[in-house]
């Protein structure tokens, strides 16, 4: 409870304009930001050795095609942060549009952002600017599309052959 | 033209010391590794994307599938979060048989490390002895949920059905053979000399980078930061139990090695706990609608059986938010990230998976050091291709 205390002290301080608002849902601490400032937090985060928030637990997306939470934008992108030290957890959320999903790398301040935003792009097609390496990690080469695209077929085999040419591809309703 | 000084060499994805189906890119400079890459996605079945198109209890099966090694362990994460997206407290007895089981599965899993790992490095005999005990685990596993491996026993709000009458004999017998069986594995490597030449200050992390690299479990602890979620954010009854946080010192495959040791001593200890002090009541939690009843009352009561068609059949509705529970597998924290959108299906479920963060830091790990240490780094790494590609 202290330790959320002290974060949200630390957010609405240093970054009030860029929050946008607070969510507490089931007892979790998130904060949803502003996609602009989420390095910059991230950043303030690492050099504040009080709170201690030094893990980056993993990059989760979202995608809300067809849902009335797609207009604050398409695409979520989840930061999941812990604090070894005070054993605490929050979330860092934010929204990105669904034709340009661009956010700045956290790989300058983690080394483990490499792998959780490459999937992030293979799977959802979110762009990494600065990322050194943003290559598709876990589809094969000749897959076209980002799998966990909502609009994503959910039955449909690629390449196709001339023997699958007609299958009507099934979307997830 | 310019002499090329590196030779570049593929190892995998069918090397028999890559666990599965993980390729090494390795750049070598006589036998010193300069650079690694390594390449995943071979084992890639979308289990994401499956979960997310099913119901919420019919998404328990695929989580057997990603660490076929620990199924236990994600039973219990995914059944963890979808009890806390839907507000589910679930009775006294299934929290202390999860954590009996969750243990063992921790026993299960580290027992096919120790074996495979030291396969690697050249002593055949671990991998004999830590299979022909681990039957013992399965055999529990099996008269639980009647499979030796894809259990799916652990359910949304209890279990499958009630622990089996024998259960009790067999873990008591388990806990009582054990701890001999571990004294034996360790006569055979903790003061070998080739197994200490071969792992001591080999795959070296230190704590800063280990947390850099967004490491956890074993990994992290091997390094001497003493994180374990267990004790730090305790989940299904783990604040109750008595047991030591094992940390290595230097980072290294010998730490890690000697920490699994103790973590497998410090499993029978939370599980004699778990089965001395196990309660009685029900298997399974009671909220209409959302758990499904017990057989016996589907037979017998009108409502039960109503409640049951419609759960089958059309499953629950979940509010609108998202929940993230973490527990500590085998491997790591494994997280389940759940969002629901107000309909009978996930919007999301991100599976935070250990295996997949903890081999990204493998160039960490090997760059600098002799190409015959690579093999020792993956297998002290501790990953499982399925959960790595999912």
């Amino acid at each position: 409870m202290e330790f959320e205390q002290e974060i949200r002290e630390f957010i609405n301080g240093r970054f009030g304009e860029n929050v946008i608002t607070e969510d507490n849902f089931r007892n979790q601490l998130s904060f949803i930001v502003k996609p602009a400032a989420v390095y910059d937090i991230c950043q303030a985060l690492l050099e504040d050795d009080r709170l201690d928030v030094k893990l980056l637990a993993d990059i989760t997306m979202v995608d809300w095609l067809d849902h009335e939470e797609e207009k604050k934008g398409r695409f979520e992108l989840v930061y999941n942060l812990y604090s070894l030290k005070h054993k605490g957890r929050f979330f860092l959320k934010t929204r990105l549009p669904g034709d340009k999903p661009e956010i700045k790398s956290l790989t300058p301040l983690w080394n483990g952002a490499n792998w959780l935003e490459r999937e992030a792009y293979d799977m959802m097609g979110i762009i990494f600017t600065g990322h050194p390496d943003l290559t598709k990690i876990l589809t094969t080469d000749d897959l076209e599309g980002h799998p966990l695209r909502r609009d994503f077929p959910l039955t449909w085999e690629q390449p196709q052959f001339s023997w699958n040419k007609d299958d009507p591809p099934e979307v997830i309703k | 033209m310019a002499e090329s000084k590196t030779i570049t060499l593929n190892m995998g994805p069918q090397h028999p010391a890559t666990h599965g189906v993980l390729r090494v890119e390795l750049e070598l400079e006589g036998e010193t590794v300069v650079k690694v890459r390594p390449i995943v996605g071979y084992l890639h079945t979308g289990i994401e994307k499956t979960m997310e198109s099913k119901l919420y209890y019919k998404a328990i099966p695929e989580t057997d599938r990603m660490d076929y090694l620990a199924p236990m362990s994600n039973n219990l994460g995914y059944c963890l979060a979808v009890e806390k997206l839907m507000e589910i407290e679930v009775p006294e007895k299934v929290k202390w048989a999860r954590v009996c089981l969750a243990e063992l599965t921790r026993l299960n899993s580290h027992l096919v490390w120790l074996g495979t790992h030291a396969l690697d490095l050249g002593a055949l005999s671990p991998v004999l002895y830590t299979f022909r005990d681990r039957e013992m685990i399965l055999d529990i596993y099996e008269a639980c949920g009647g499979q030796r491996m894809m259990t799916s026993y652990i359910r949304i709000g209890g279990l499958a059905h009630d622990l089996p009458l024998d259960f009790d004999k067999k873990v008591r017998h388990l806990l009582k053979v054990f701890p001999e069986k571990i004294k034996e594995y360790e006569t055979l490597l903790t003061e070998n000399q080739i197994f200490i030449n071969r792992t001591r200050n080999v795959a070296v992390i230190s704590a800063e980078d280990a947390i850099n690299w967004s490491l956890t479990g074993p990994m992290l602890r091997g390094s001497g930061v003493k994180h374990d979620l267990r004790k730090a954010n305790p989940y299904s009854g783990y604040e109750n139990f008595d047991f030591e946080i094992p940390i290595g010192e230097n980072g290294d495959a010998y730490d890690r090695y000697k920490l699994r040791m103790e973590e497998m001593r410090q499993s029978l200890r939370i599980a004699r706990q778990a089965i001395d002090g196990m309660p009685e009541g029900p298997y399974r939690a009671h909220v209409p609608g959302v758990v499904l009843p017990p057989k016996e009352d589907v037979l017998h009561k009108m409502e039960s059986m109503i409640f049951h068609f419609k759960i089958i059949t059309e499953g629950f509705k979940a509010p609108c938010g998202s929940v993230y529970q973490a527990i500590e597998s085998p491997k790591g924290e494994i997280g389940f990230y759940i969002v629901g959108d107000g309909s009978n299906r996930p919007r999301r479920i991100r599976v935070r998976p250990p295996s997949f963060v903890n081999i990204a830091c493998l160039p960490a790990l090997c760059e600098g050091g002799m190409v015959s240490d690579v093999v020792c780094a993956i297998g002290s790494v501790d990953i499982v291709l399925g959960e790595v590609d999912r």
